[in-house]
């Protein structure tokens, strides 16, 4: 809170100062590297998009329009950010029989092993992330968790603040998504609640289908620092089906640079693949219906990492560990399916 | 959403009761239960409480429910505190032939939830009525066995009696 207050000032006492924090606010996204998660980290581009945004307006405040801008900043930095307090339990419960309806017949979703989930405390949990920009494990994950262990339990996940301005937004926030920032995963973890983070991130959830079954942090190991930090447990939660939502063919990254759109936009990725009702689906903009592709999803036992590795532990190997354990566990529930998108 | 079902089990209510009034029973025999915990330190009777989850479509569904009637041998109701909206009720009569009709009552919904919400009770109930038509049948089959295995150390303790 005290973050945002310090914008918030800085916003009021001149424009490009106010603009100046709103880039601050949504710049930090890119800090978080390894820690960012939900359907958030999952558009990426329009993550970045947003810092340009914010880059406009904090420009725009600074050349000349002083109070004024500094309003307009202020409005939109309260549009584009969230923190712990918009989840609202009352409203989530009240969306859970659709929630329900999508995850049963649509996805035919099966999480596994809620009970590795300590009952009470602050916990983190490590995802491996599918589905490009509509990510079914998410929401999935969130019905489960929601119902198992109750709405009143404190459960966020982080997201990035554009998504927070999306339409869908007052669904999210009441779900407990937050903005992804260093801030409000510390926050969230100090609060007691369970954070749900997604490493991998915008790269790994792009991925080409035919590495639907693999697990790709892509080194990032945010994560594993702020749970070390937090002094909280890593449980790592695993999902198959998500990534045959789409046929999925690149991310994209050549075309991106092909199209400067990493200089002019920062996008890093530019993902192409063909979905429905689009066809071939450039950067996934404006989502896609996702494909009834059977997602399970199933969650490991917590590792304490002062215990397991010392009190000193070594990031890498931490992070071997908790990749190496999740892609087992990947594998071996990529095995049982049969047929792909049936299961 | 209101679900009914009931049975006959031949033993007396005296023997249903107990079997129903034990918490350590429910996930031997109620279909579709995932968890049935005391929450709380009253294990049973009027004002108990327990932490229930029973699996429907993709989500382990239920929460805090607390006993809300008790009358021996005959009603035993439970209502939500959290979770999902529920209310429940095990009604047991005894019939002229000293069986015992079993009546499963389990009312459901989300309140608040709009169309969605109906759309779910509708789709539920199927799978909700399998588990309670199962729930019965294991509960008669459990309690017929205890009644035959009563009726068995009777005779033994009369055999043994006997001069």
């Amino acid at each position: 809170m005290a973050d945002e207050q310090t914008i918030s000032e800085r916003a009021k006492q001149n424009g490009g100062g106010a603009g100046d924090g709103l880039r601050g606010r949504l710049g930090s996204l890119g800090d978080i590297g390894g820690v960012g998660g939900g359907l958030a980290k999952a558009t990426g581009e329009f993550a970045r998009a947003g810092s340009r945004l914010a880059d406009a307006l904090a420009d725009a405040g600074r050349e000349a329009v002083g109070g004024a801008a500094a309003r307009v900043a202020d409005e939109a930095r309260d549009r584009l950010t969230a923190d712990l307090d918009d989840r609202d339990p009352d409203h989530l419960r009240e969306q859970l029989p659709l929630l329900w309806l999508l995850s049963s017949f649509w996805f035919r979703g099966e999480v596994r092993n809620l009970g590795n989930i300590p009952e009470e405390g602050p916990v983190l949990l490590v995802g491996n992330h599918s589905g490009g920009n509509l990510t079914p494990d998410t929401f999935i994950f969130t019905l489960a968790f929601s119902t198992y262990f109750g709405v009143e339990r404190s459960f966020h996940q982080l997201a990035h603040n554009l998504v927070m301005a999306s339409p869908y937004a007052r669904l999210l926030r009441s779900g407990g998504t937050v903005a992804a920032s260093p801030a409000n995963s510390r926050r969230a973890l100090e609060s007691g609640a369970a954070l749900l983070v997604y490493p991998g991130g915008d790269w790994e959830v792009h991925r080409p289908t035919w590495e639907r079954n693999r697990v790709d942090f892509a080194g990032r190991k945010g994560f594993i620092r702020l749970a070390l930090d937090a002094g909280v447990p890593i449980v790592p939660v695993v999902s198959v089906g998500g990534q045959e939502t789409a046929l999925f063919l690149s991310r994209g990254a050549w075309l991106s640079q092909l199209l400067r759109l990493d200089r002019l936009l920062r996008l890093k990725v530019l993902p192409i693949s063909i979905a429905a009702p689009w066809g071939v689906n450039v950067g996934d903009f404006l989502g896609h219906i996702p494909l009834p592709a059977k997602i399970t999803i199933e969650v490991l036992e917590p590792i304490d990492v002062r215990e397991q590795f010392g009190d000193s532990p070594d990031l890498n190997e931490v992070y071997d560990h908790i990749t190496r354990v999740m892609q087992e566990t990947l594998d071996s529930l990529a095995a049982e399916r049969r047929f792909p998108v049936i299961g | 959403m209101r679900l009914n079902e009931s049975i006959v089990i031949s033993a007396p209510p005296k023997l249903v009761w107990d079997y129903l009034a034990e918490p350590s029973n429910y996930l031997h025999f109620m279909s579709g239960v995932t968890r049935w915990e005391v929450a709380g330190e009253q294990r049973s009777g009027l004002g108990a409480r327990y932490r229930m989850l029973i699996h429907v479509g993709s989500a382990d569904v239920g929460g805090l429910i607390e006993i809300v009637e008790w009358k021996q041998e005959r009603d035993m109701a439970w209502s939500s505190v959290t979770g999902v909206d529920q209310r429940g009720r095990w009604r047991l009569r005894e019939l002229p032939d000293g069986r015992t009709r079993v009546e499963l009552r389990f009312a459901y919904g989300v309140a608040g939830s709009g169309i969605p919400g109906w759309i779910a009770e509708l789709f539920a109930a199927p799978q909700l009525g399998g588990h309670l038509r199962r729930s019965l049948q294991q509960l008669k089959r459990q309690v017929e066995h205890e009644q035959l295995r009563a009726e068995a150390a009777a005779r033994q303790r009369e055999r043994a009696a006997a001069p």
